[in-house]
């Protein structure tokens, strides 16, 4: 289908494409091992938070809990805000997003270019002050909406009811599925889903490892699991750090012409491990992962160019998925 | 050959500052007994006295999560990297795209500058909402800004 009525309605069908280039070559005899991305950069913003900004308000608003000209809150300076700030305009409603002081102008002024007005929460913070400075202002404004994807049970049925579904229609055979784990609705709603259909399945978690000063913790007391997050859906959860990333992102645009952020990056790194263990198992594998967004948002950074080391230089410090 | 064992900064007032540190054991388990015995008290900041590990704590064997391994009978061999990390909504790809974070020297009069801007910006949000508290917490917020700013 091309023709939708709406740019809400184009939200999600994504293509599935295969990487022949980039998945791994098996011995003559043995079983294939696949590698296939999900181009969630096809989205109306260009990220996969679209499906999770429209779920969010579709729910508050059949809740009752959001009518026209309402404020909607929300901590996040990143896609998310982008999504919501589209779905909140096209839907008639106000956008306030919380988020730390050190993001880039590129997010400030795709932001505000949406209609969002934005409040800014302290670096040193990080995103867990941006949390709590949104909580605390939502405290003091009944009246506003905060959606609260890292908590919101709509933001994993985006998952669960599109993306899920997606993958299984175009890719029946799939055995692993890698995703980000960030607020973790990707994974626990795709994940869901995918294991009540597929037997055996492996549902696989991608984290970024990020610089030190990005855990800018005094104490482990102050650390902080999504509400949303339940262990159990995961089969496996890797830490990828930024030179890996860094790394596949480039490797997935010199090798099969997908240009991506870096978050995609540290998904196709966990996407390779297990697939490489597949061939060395000599099991078929049908690998399906996330493309997040695509890189244009990112090359401000300079990581796309120059050797490894420069681009881990580059992105020290950064929240980069 | 020993297992290395990366240590968060919040956590290097144990170790004597070292960032990595050397331990043994044939699991987990067995490795922070080891790594207690020099670093007395590092232990019961990871694990809680039901003796599971901390919540707000994650530790990964060659970059992946102990959770899904077995998590304290996790098995270890020679030559296995163990970091720990403690769980941030930093590594939340909520905050996808906040990318170009100005943490470097070079960039530092753009941070300061731009933190600035932040901090007008949020005065901004502070004035359209002085009719109601929350102009109390905006201002708070801005007043942060600007001190980081200063910084």
């Amino acid at each position: 289908m091309a023709r939708y009525d709406s740019l809400l309605d184009a939200c999600g069908g994504t293509p599935l494409v295969g990487l022949p280039r980039l998945s791994p070559t098996v011995p003559d005899g043995a079983p294939p091992v696949r590698l296939w991305a999900k181009l969630e950069d096809r989205n109306p913003t260009g990220s996969i938070k679209d499906r999770a900004a429209l779920f969010m308000v579709r729910a508050a608003e059949e809740a009752g809990r959001l009518r026209t000209g309402d404020t909607i809150l929300e901590p996040t300076s990143g896609n998310t805000g982008i999504s919501l700030a589209m779905v909140a305009k096209l839907r008639g409603y106000r956008l306030v997003c919380v988020m730390p002081e050190n993001v880039s102008t590129e997010r400030v002024q795709l932001l505000r270019m949406y209609g969002a007005e934005i409040i800014f929460s302290p670096a040193v913070g990080g995103s867990n002050q941006a949390v709590a400075t949104a909580k605390q202002i939502s405290a003091e404004h009944p009246d506003w909406v905060m959606l609260y994807q890292y908590g919101n049970e709509a933001n994993a049925r985006a998952h669960y009811e599109t993306t899920g579904p997606e993958l299984l229609h175009d890719l029946p055979t799939i055995t692993h599925f890698v995703a980000g784990l960030g607020t973790t609705g990707t994974l626990m709603g795709t994940g869901r889903y995918l294991r009540e259909k597929v037997d055996g399945i492996q549902v696989v978690a991608a984290e970024p490892r990020y610089g030190e000063v990005v855990y800018g913790l005094r104490n482990i007391d102050e650390g902080y699991v999504p509400e949303l997050y339940d262990a159990s859906v995961l089969s496996r959860r890797f830490s990828v750090g930024t030179r890996d990333a860094v790394l596949r992102t480039r490797q997935l645009v010199e090798v099969e012409g997908i240009f991506a952020g870096f978050s995609t990056g540290a998904i196709l790194h966990a996407a390779l491990a297990v697939a490489h263990e597949a061939v060395r198992d000599g099991r078929r594998a049908d690998v399906a992962f996330v493309v997040c967004d695509g890189g244009w948002k990112y090359l401000s950074t300079g990581a796309y160019g120059g050797t490894l080391a420069d681009a881990e230089d580059a992105l020290e410090g950064q929240l980069w998925a | 050959m020993a297992i290395e064992v990366r240590i968060p900064t919040i956590l290097r007032s144990y170790t004597g500052g070292a960032k990595v540190v050397d331990g043994a054991g044939d699991t987990l388990g067995d490795l922070l007994v080891d790594l207690d015995s020099r670093h007395a008290g590092l232990r019961g900041r990871l694990v809680t006295e039901a003796g599971a590990l901390h919540r707000f704590v994650n530790v990964y064997v060659n970059d992946e999560d102990v959770r899904f391994l077995g998590a304290l009978d996790a098995k270890l061999s020679d030559g296995d990297s163990v970091t720990i990390l403690p769980a941030v909504a930093g590594g939340a790809f909520g905050f996808a795209a906040a990318a170009a974070i100005s943490q470097h020297s070079a960039a530092a009069a753009a941070t300061s500058s731009h933190s600035a801007a932040a901090a007008a910006t949020s005065s901004h949000s502070a004035a359209a909402a002085a009719t109601s508290s929350h102009g109390a917490a905006a201002a708070a917020v801005s007043q942060r800004s600007a001190a980081a700013a200063a910084r």
